[in-house]
């Protein structure tokens, strides 16, 4: 037998569309999706962004417009001062944005030196990223599975996360020599407390009643930590690795001044551009730098939405 | 803990509650449900309804009396329809049946035949945070339809939808209730929810709780969406009421 009211009467706002029958609307709750839905011309200033009146290419043009304004005024400014501010003797000290391009990016031998330190600088935050993540994981579902390792645990995390690298570079140096390896260690130490909190917070935030639910149905705990804690977790690690994944590049470059044997990473290059006074080649290796900390944000944004945004609000996080 | 006996699907002998922190929830509950029967508690809030459905389970262990009851297969409706947002609507549905560990064709079998029960066709693919509230409680109630359950406890799972949604929900379950052939613990703040489902109604008291007064409701099913306009369903629900009122000093 089946029931009778129409799933169309309940819809809200499915992609259904609007219900044809008018009586049996149901309020939409606040926050949903409003997509493919009449929206009303005029809008309160303070109502939820979402439900403001928008076509789509206004959105993307109000998206990427403010940003170009604003680099191409902060070129300007760049221009401002290697021409304006700077006296000629003094230019090294900002060399313009086109000798920047021409000399840091376009000689070959520079371009072939950059493309190769950024490239070893990628494997040490990735290997670095990847070792943090193995041990995060471990810990955070450790703490999960009882509360005693959690505040067993919990103070030495804090008290790994206090120490300035700074610190500890000599024993660092000590145990693992100044080439590769003490660079990924720095990347490990540096990225590994922002997965072990968010993934724990993460594991930690399926609701009591969800826990009921397994509960009541027998799941034991590999069960419950496979169907209900982990999926649950996975927004809040998403949150975690973007940090730490931004973390580890910077890891990688610091880590580059204090243990720089072995091949070069970008660190020491902007280190041996700034001894040389070669201000092209410096300042597209700090721009190089700084790509790559976006590019693996970026990666991992692309990676959230494609796991976890089928069914994750984002907005909510 | 005994299993069931051969009519009654929950029976409550002389339950008391006091938490550790010294709150007394419950005193001297006793209630016997069959299959076959549909009881609603009313109650004012706070009184220990929620606290007598998670005995029910077994979630929670009386200090005080005993529960006789199947637990192999309970059905639990829980306030919210806790969905896992990860899981489509079949997904969902599916989830207690894989916690049984029923193989996957069985499970496909049993979710679809569900989802016609509560009328989720053309919907199992959907991801909660595209229903409405009211497909949300449906998608909770075919998941637990999926185990065919002799006993239901309903802890005021449609407190949260809209009045149209609720009354629609109503009719469902008490057609569910009818065609399932289950026993029903419902607990509700809205008596014309509890007197239109319900083979009988009871009133508990503000804490500690205890089972105050008992109403038989006379209708026959399936109920007539219209019986809640009919004068002896007013009186009947004026009646409960009082007695709600009469539990609050
Ligand atoms: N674990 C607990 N410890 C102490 N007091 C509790 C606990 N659970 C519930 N209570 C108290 O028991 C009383 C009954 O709760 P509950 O059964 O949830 O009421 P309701 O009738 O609203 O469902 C309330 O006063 C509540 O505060
Ligand atoms: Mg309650």
């Amino acid at each position: 037998m089946t029931m009778q009211a129409s799933p169309q009467s309940e819809t809200g706002e499915s992609d259904a569309g609007e219900p044809e029958t008018g009586l049996l609307v149901e309020a939409p709750d606040a926050g949903e999706p409003a997509a493919g839905r009449p929206q009303p011309a005029e809008m309160p200033d303070d109502a939820p962004k979402a439900y403001r009146l928008k076509s789509r290419r206004r959105e993307a043009a109000e998206t990427v417009v403010p940003p170009l304004l604003l680099g191409g005024a902060l070129i300007g400014f760049w221009y401002y001062i290697a021409y304006g501010l700077l006296e000629e003797s003094r230019r090294f000290l900002m060399r313009p944005p086109h000798q920047v391009l021409e000399v840091g990016f376009l000689d070959s031998a520079n371009l072939s030196d950059q493309l190769s330190a950024l490239w070893s600088s990628t494997q040490v935050a990735l290997i670095g990223l990847f070792i943090a993540i193995c041990i995060g994981f471990f810990l955070a579902t450790i703490m999960s599975q009882a509360k005693i390792v959690e505040r067993a645990v919990f103070p030495f995390m804090v008290t790994l996360q206090a120490i300035p690298i700074l610190a500890i570079v000599p024993l660092i140096g000590f145990w693992w020599g100044y080439g590769r390896t003490s660079r990924v260690v720095v990347c490990i130490i540096i990225s590994l407390f922002p997965i072990i909190v968010n993934t724990l917070f993460g594991l930690l935030s399926a609701e009591r009643a969800m826990h009921d639910l397994f509960t009541l149905h027998g799941a034991n705990r590999l069960t419950r930590l496979r169907k209900l804690m982990f999926p649950a977790a996975l927004p809040a690690i998403f949150a975690g690795l973007r940090i730490s994944a931004g973390l580890s590049v910077i890891g990688a470059i610091v880590g580059d001044f204090f243990f720089g044997r072995g091949n070069a990473g970008i660190g020491q290059l902007l280190q041996r551009y700034a001894n040389n006074l070669n201000g092209e080649e410096l300042l597209a290796a700090v721009i190089l730098s700084s790509a790559l900390g976006i590019v693996v944000f970026w990666v991992f944004g692309w990676l959230q939405t494609l796991i976890i945004g089928k069914w994750h609000d984002s907005r909510q996080a | 803990m005994k299993t069931v006996t051969e009519s009654a699907a929950v029976k409550f002998d002389g339950i008391g509650m006091i938490f550790p922190d010294g709150t007394e929830a419950l005193r001297n509950v006793t209630l016997s449900i069959d299959r076959g029967e549909f009881v609603t508690i009313v109650g004012p809030s706070g009184c220990g309804k929620s606290t007598l459905l998670r005995i029910a389970s077994g979630l929670l262990e009386p200090t005080e009396g005993a529960v006789e009851v199947d637990r192999k297969r309970l059905g639990y409706v829980f306030q919210d329809a806790t969905l896992l947002p990860w899981r489509t609507v079949r997904q969902n549905i599916e989830l207690l049946t894989e916690l049984h560990g029923i193989d996957s064709s069985e499970r496909r079998a049993l979710s679809t035949a569900a989802i016609e029960l509560v009328g989720l066709t053309g919907f199992e693919d959907h991801y909660p945070k595209s229903l409405s509230g009211g497909m949300k409680m449906r998608t909770s109630l075919a998941r637990t339809l999926t185990l065919k359950p002799p006993l239901f406890l309903f802890d005021e799972p449609f407190g949260a939808v809209d009045e149209i949604t609720r009354e629609h929900l109503n009719d469902e379950t008490q057609r569910l209730f009818k065609s399932e052939g289950f026993a029903g613990l419902f607990i509700t703040h809205s008596i014309s929810e509890a007197v239109f489902m319900s083979t009988k109604v009871l009133v508990m008291s503000a804490r500690p709780g205890r089972l105050v007064e008992s109403f038989e409701v006379p209708f026959s099913y399936p109920r007539d969406p219209d019986i809640r306009f009919e004068p002896d369903f007013a009186m009947l629900s004026g009646e409960v009421s009082k007695a709600l009122r009469g539990s609050h000093s």
